[in-house]
């Protein structure tokens, strides 16, 4: 067995582990930092349970190993709640019931965050129409492209598009 | 007294947010592995890689030398069960192996990393026998189960089909088949074990707390109040988390070695096609007689599935067939095949979904061969009573549903003439498919209500959550049943240290445990009144219904779809569905219109998506994973139109609902065949309608 020290910035707070080196991202966010929010679904990166932010960049964190991202900032659904207060998509996502049993939860919302990101950089995806655009319009078609690495077994997808699109909205407007 | 009269409320009715969601949409809501347990250790199985024959040695040396590894338990050194009888539970108590993916062993270590290389070390031989796992409907080794699941009568006999159906003026004689699929909740099946002083706690992902602990106390020989079974949140279970699988005695069997230390077990996705039941494949013939006015004289189902040698499940998968329409014979029969297969289970809508798909599909070949539009086809059978139990019903409104559905679509200017509707590369057509589901109800539920003082009453009955809403729906009933605001509940489930409730199963979770709660409120107001001191508590069952006995109770529901094939590569969309439903009261719209669009979903994959492939030399799915055993995604599901009808229904429970768990899943998939055939003019009679199918 082999173990290295590393070093991993989990939602604003600092935290040296010694892992194995077989230990995924998200294995170690969940046993050893008792982070759960996280979820397992599958542990080869198909479900999209386990999304996290990992730099800034939405990621499946059960297909990282912990040990190539010593010094990595990684942000979950638990810490985008800010001092008490749900974030915008957590909110949406309440109001809409763009969820049912809550296990794919976090990560559709962590992704959901990231995917706005993407859009606004302007990162074109299989259905964006004219890849070269500056800016990309939003389309239903393209939240639920963007968000099929997101899988919900209850099926809530219907309601998780108009709780994306309510905050993508929002935001535009601001 | 009778339950059934209707309390008008304020809670229910309310489109209430989940009470549950700021801990869900954080991630911080407790599934079965994440409770805090001290120095866990974690459980990797071992499974057979042969489907029949003996286990015939065991090399373990080289995992056993490993830093980190704490036990290697199989058959040779497991603790004896003190209860065998339900063969598969009874894991590790022999060298015989009944199917491919069964538990044979285990390795327990400090680390999940640790467990799992340890378990790849292991080397197992085998003796290993001839083996069947191949269903047909020619096979010569059918049997007839003495009853199919849920206690039904296997056959039903009603006039003399044979005479009515060869005197028919308009014949259909069609087979459909359905394959086998896996429920895959997100939420792996997960068990965490834990022995202290001969007391079993299990953190455990279950549709019913109390149902673990009846199965498991006896298995382990222990009096039921030495278990605890801990679930206040479920990742899903579509029916596969409704029975304790042998996951649970797994991880209790190798807690049990290691006494004092949690045992922690999550199966892998890819474990997940072996162990925890199934939806059986399906061979269903149906034969449709009616006369030239396009009525049913004659109808005949006649199921083939299969079970597993170890234990019989045999689906009851006509069982919607004998009350659906109108006819003036009837003829159902399920046949079994016993194989060296694991066992099949629940999967959402257990027969009803199945034999809805068949007979639905019938229904619009039959409509055609009439001659008649398949909405006004469906109406012109509608039954008057309840022809399984002669009853009449205590409300039907499938033609309501029908016609809104309709109506709401845009139907009526439809053209019944399939492959004419081309829009560039896309063939474009409409269906539609009728929806029903018994008004589930299970006995035994008991609910304890106390006052805490300050106005609050503690509410508690081990039910669980498993998506459905029960956290935020058994609230608001509880404080219409108490007459007071839902802010001052504080409701308990999930837990077997609370009264026990019956199973989250059979859609009858509202109707069991929300009756209990109405029982239980009129008795505690009886003996406390409307100002009770601190402490007051009462705890009370769930009463008769005496209107079972007079009315037979289903909900209905009709679906209309557009489907869209690619006419060059046969890809399916699907931009839009809509579903009418009537299910007398909704407890909450929000929460309500979640489970139809849930069911919808799961049923668009039924119809083009799932499919587990076995392979008949190895024994095992082959494609046993999200990338190949294919859900539905985001990208796949279009817009979905949902409503309800006004329906009142005094008979049914005291809050007038009906179950909406899985009526949304009945039909919903032949809706999307009949709107494929009628956008290609290809009838695709075995699910899922691949592209494969399509293209000729």
């Amino acid at each position: 067995m082999n173990e290295e020290e590393i070093m991993l910035r989990v939602d604003c707070e600092e935290h040296r582990i010694i892992v194995d080196t077989r230990t995924t991202l998200l294995d170690a966010l969940r046993e050893r930092l008792g982070n759960t929010s996280p979820k397992k679904g599958c542990d080869h990166g198909q479900c999209g349970a386990c999304t996290v932010l990992l730099d800034g960049r939405r990621a499946n964190s059960c297909l990282a190993l912990a040990v190539a991202h010593d010094g990595a900032e990684i942000v979950t659904a638990e810490a985008l709640a800010e001092n008490g207060d749900l974030h915008p998509m957590q909110r949406s996502f309440i109001e809409h019931d763009g969820y049912q049993c809550g296990y794919c939860t976090p990560g559709q919302i962590v992704s959901a965050v990231g995917m706005l990101d993407e859009v606004e950089a302007g990162w074109p995806s299989h259905v964006t129409g004219d890849v070269s655009a500056e800016k990309i319009s939003l389309s239903d078609a393209e939240i639920r492209e963007r968000m099929s690495g997101n899988l919900c077994r209850c099926g809530a997808y219907a309601n998780i598009v108009p709780a994306i699109r309510e905050v993508a909205d929002e935001r535009a407007r601001r | 007294m009778s339950t059934a009269t209707r309390v008008p409320g304020r809670a229910i009715g309310a489109p209430l947010d989940r009470i549950d969601g700021p801990q869900k949409v954080t991630g911080t809501a407790p599934y079965a592995y994440e409770h805090h347990v001290g120095y866990p250790l974690y459980l990797y199985p071992l499974q057979s890689d042969i489907v029949r024959g003996r286990v015939a040695q065991i090399d373990a040396s080289a995992a056993e030398a490993l830093p980190g590894v704490i036990l290697v338990i199989t058959h040779e050194n497991a603790p004896r069960l003190a209860d065998t009888s339900d063969k598969e539970l009874a894991i590790l108590q022999s060298d015989e192996v009944a199917f491919r993916g069964q538990y044979v062993g285990a390795v327990v270590a400090e680390t999940f990393e640790i467990a799992r290389h340890a378990a790849q070390i292991i080397k197992i031989s085998y003796d290993e026998k001839a083996h069947d796992v191949a269903l047909r409907a020619d096979r010569d080794d059918l049997y007839t189960p003495d009853r199919v699941s849920g206690g039904f009568p296997t056959d039903t006999e009603e006039g003399d089909f044979d005479e009515a159906f060869s005197s028919a003026a308009v014949k259909l004689d069609e087979t459909y088949a359905t394959p086998m699929e896996h429920n895959n909740p997100m939420e792996p099946h997960t068990t965490v074990a834990v022995w202290e002083g001969g007391d079993l706690t299990l953190y455990e992902s279950t549709q019913g707390p109390h149902r673990v602990k009846a199965k498991v106390a006896p298995i382990f020989g222990l009096d039921p109040s030495r278990v605890r079974v801990v679930a206040p949140y479920v990742g899903g279970g579509f029916g596969s988390k409704g029975l304790p699988h042998a996951n649970t005695i797994l991880a209790a069997l190798a807690a049990r070695k290691v006494e004092g230390r949690p045992v922690k077990f999550a199966l892998t996705r890819q474990q997940m096609f072996s162990c925890v039941g199934y939806r059986t494949p399906t061979i269903q013939r149906i034969r449709l007689g009616a006369d030239e006015d396009g009525r049913l004289t004659a109808i005949s189902h006649e199921v083939v599935e299969q079970t597993a040698k170890i234990k019989e499940f045999a689906e009851q998968t006509a069982i919607a067939t004998r009350m659906m329409y109108a006819t003036g014979s009837r003829r159902t029969t399920h046949r079994l095949a016993a194989l060296d297969v694991p066992v099949p289970s629940w999967m959402r809508a257990p027969g009803e979904c199945p034999g809805m798909y068949a007979l639905e599909a019938a229904m619009d070949e039959m409509a055609i061969k009439c001659n008649l539009d398949p909405v006004e086809f469906r109406i012109r059978n509608e039954p008057e009573i309840d022809a399984l139990t002669g009853l009449p019903y205590s409300s039907r409104n499938l033609v309501a549903c029908l016609r809104e559905g309709a109506r709401r679509f845009g139907w009526e200017d439809r053209d019944p003439i399939p492959c004419v509707w081309r829009e560039g590369r896309w063939l474009v057509g409409t269906g539609v498919a009728s929806a029903t589901y018994p008004v589930g109800r299970q006995p035994g539920s008991r609910v304890r209500i106390r006052c805490e003082g300050d106005g609050r009453y503690a509410v508690e009955i081990g039910a669980a959550d498993i998506g459905t809403g029960t956290w935020t729906a058994l609230t608001q009933i509880s404080a219409d049943a108490l007459d007071v605001g839902v802010e001052v509940i504080d409701l308990k489930i999930g837990d077997t240290n609370v009264p026990f409730a019956s199973v989250a199963g059979n859609s009858s979770g509202i109707t069991s445990w929300g009756s209990t709660i109405f029982e239980a409120a009129r008795a505690f107001r009886e003996q406390h009144g409307q100002d009770p001191s601190e402490g007051d508590e009462v705890e009370a069952g769930m009463p008769e219904n005496p209107e079972t006995d007079n009315y037979a109770m289903h909900a209905f529901g009709a679906y209309f779809v557009e489907a869209r094939v690619d006419a060059d590569t046969g890809e399916v969309r699907i931009p839009r569905m809509t579903g009418v439903f009537a299910v007398g009261n909704i407890i909450n719209p929000k929460t309500a219109r979640s489970q139809f669009i849930g069911g919808m979903t799961m049923g668009l994959g039924m119809a083009l998506h799932e499919e587990s492939l076995v392979d008949p030399r190895f024994g095992h799915v082959v494609n046993h994973d999200f990338a190949e055993y294919h859900i539905p995604t985001n990208a796949d599901v279009g817009e979905m139109d949902i409503v309800w009808i006004e329906e009142e229904d005094p008979y049914v429970n005291p809050m007038g609902s009906k179950g909406i768990g899985e009526i949304g899943i009945v039909g919903s998939s032949a809706a999307i065949a009949n709107a494929v055939y009628h956008a290609s003019g290809i009838r695709v009679r075995d699910l899922p309608i691949t592209p494969d199918k399509l293209v000729q």
